[in-house]
């Protein structure tokens, strides 16, 4: 299969790191595209300490020393030809529960009259989409994800709220995120989902990854209670499929 | 074991930072000024990378509960041991029962304090650097024990090493590359950034510095994109943001200037008020 190949910029950022460009638009073949470069390099510098992070449209490689850019450059690019004859990645989908009670989704009422649409329809939009994981930033473990119905946009609070709980799923402008842990945050909150995105104490924290795809599967207010406890006690697994397309 | 009597305005324990956790959206972190966390380590026969306590402003109240040796650098915060004060840049054997105090701020902002062998702080995803998304506190708190490692199970090899370098409190040039979205600034916008002088704000911390002086501003935020330690952003409405060692992973403001690693552990001993220049370094 032939691998679309985009016009890249490669700048220096600081003594040690190069950013590589993609053109600036949201797409899932930029994100594919970014992916495979990145699993690339990773494969080439498999010992050594190199430091790689991307986000919708850049991947940031950071190495351990300071670098002559122009050959690291050339190097990257080199790599970079390659991955036309490479296969595609696999990623998987992972279904992810959550609560749109009004209880765990304080914002429905606001948000219903703010968009003039039912609380029922907002969670069915909501609920019905696939998101692609484009990157996770901000906080540990948030999920920035693509792909929410124009519908259902909104704008942020003006004022942020201090304590979002842990698991708190909200929308703010085109975007929509589960908050990983308690914290400040904008977003207008439609539900809770009692699964763990981020643990500390696995050497992959988080078991989603950029290119992943993420549905929600509306719960009630009991099953909520009843994987919380599966949660902790760490017997729940999310349930994925894996995708090949 | 320290006991913590006072934890002083705040007191945290880094190490170099947390490395290889960026993707999951995981802090870098570690000790602000790294030239002088490094020192202290290397004076002490300690390996670089070992946890030491970062000290800001105002100093916390220590007692001792075993024999160690420690090493005081960066700022002098006139740092003193059963009340006879003591010179920074030094070690020094502590006993049992002795007690460690700060006074009075003479230069700088951060002091790092070293003991043999390095704070035994929770090592988590590979490093013992607080941050409060990571750790239970980001910073030490009254009441609590640190753990160190005991003395008579270290050998040092102790390396003499003459110290002077008060220019890195003194100067204040600020050392820069051009950041990814440097080259959309105006020629006016670039002449300014490089020759006005900038102060400090009150919005200073781990984090972030924030600069006090607005700066005229026509570039739309990017898509959400990666920064680093030492990102300098352009905010909309025209303040300058200077990302330090707990910056968050990736930003949507245009990323103008990134400081060299030399001049991050600069600014981390400037506090408000402070005035500082940008000097580009990749003509």
């Amino acid at each position: 299969m032939k691998l679309k190949s985009y016009n890249l910029k490669y700048k220096r950022f600081g003594e040690s790191s190069i950013l590589v460009e993609w053109p600036s638009i949201i797409h899932e073949s930029i994100l594919e595209n970014i992916l495979l470069f990145k699993s690339e390099i990773e494969n080439k510098y498999l010992n050594n300490n190199i430091y790689l992070k991307n986000s919708y449209n850049s991947l940031l490689i950071t190495y351990e020393e300071n670098i002559n850019p122009k050959s690291k450059i050339s190097e990257l690019k080199n790599i970079y030809i390659k991955i036309g004859s490479t296969q595609k990645k696999d990623f998987n989908k992972w279904e992810i529960p959550v609560c749109y009670d009004i209880e765990l989704g304080h914002d429905l009422n606001y948000l219903e009259k703010s968009l003039s649409i039912k609380k029922e329809e907002i969670v069915s939009l909501h609920s019905s989409k696939d998101y692609r994981v484009y990157n996770i930033g901000f906080l540990p473990g948030f999920l920035y994800l693509g792909g929410l119905d124009k519908k259902i946009h909104h704008p942020r609070k003006e004022k942020p709220v201090l304590n979002v709980p842990k698991g708190a799923v909200g929308i703010g402008g085109s975007q929509t995120g589960i908050y990983p842990n308690n914290s400040p945050g904008g977003w207008y909150i439609i539900g809770n989902s009692p699964i763990n995105l981020f643990n500390i104490n696995k050497t992959s924290p988080c078991f989603i990854k950029p290119g992943d795809k993420v549905k929600f599967s509306p719960i009630s207010l009991k099953e909520h209670e009843l994987i919380k406890i599966q949660v902790e006690s760490n017997i729940y697994k999310p349930v994925k499929t894996q995708i090949n397309d | 074991m320290i006991e913590i009597i006072k934890s002083g305005l705040y007191s945290t324990i880094q190490d170099l930072g947390r490395f290889g956790y960026e993707n999951y959206g995981v802090p870098i972190s570690g000790s602000m000024d790294q030239l002088s966390s490094v020192l202290s380590n290397k004076l002490l026969g300690n390996n670089d990378n070992d946890a030491v306590m970062e000290i800001t402003m105002t100093g916390p109240i220590l007692k001792f509960l075993e024999e160690t040796k420690i090493c005081i650098t960066g700022a002098d915060i006139s740092p003193s041991i059963n009340d006879n004060s003591i010179d920074i840049n030094r070690v020094y054997q502590i006993n049992k029962g002795d007690v460690l105090k700060f006074g009075k701020l003479k230069y700088g902002l951060r002091s790092y304090l070293s003991v043999s062998g390095g704070f035994l702080a929770g090592k988590i995803m590979n490093s013992r650097s607080m941050h409060s998304s990571i750790t239970k506190s980001n910073k030490i708190i009254n009441g609590e024990n640190l753990k160190i490692k005991k003395l008579k199970n270290i050998i040092t090899k102790r390396t003499i090493i003459k110290v002077n370098y008060l220019e890195h409190f003194k100067n204040n040039i600020i050392e820069v590359f051009k950041g990814p979205e440097f080259d959309k600034l105006t020629t006016k916008q670039k002449q300014v950034l490089l020759n006005k002088t900038f102060t400090i704000s009150n919005n200073n911390d781990r984090m972030a510095y924030q600069l006090k002086e607005s700066f005229k501003n026509q570039l739309d935020p990017i898509i959400t994109s990666l920064v680093m330690q030492g990102t300098v952003q352009l905010t909309k409405s025209g303040k300058i943001i200077i990302l330090m060692r707990d910056s968050q992973t990736c930003g949507g403001y245009p990323r103008i200037l990134q400081l060299s690693k030399k001049s991050i552990n600069k600014l981390s001993q400037k506090h408000m008020g402070n005035r500082i220049k940008f000097k580009l370094i990749d003509l």
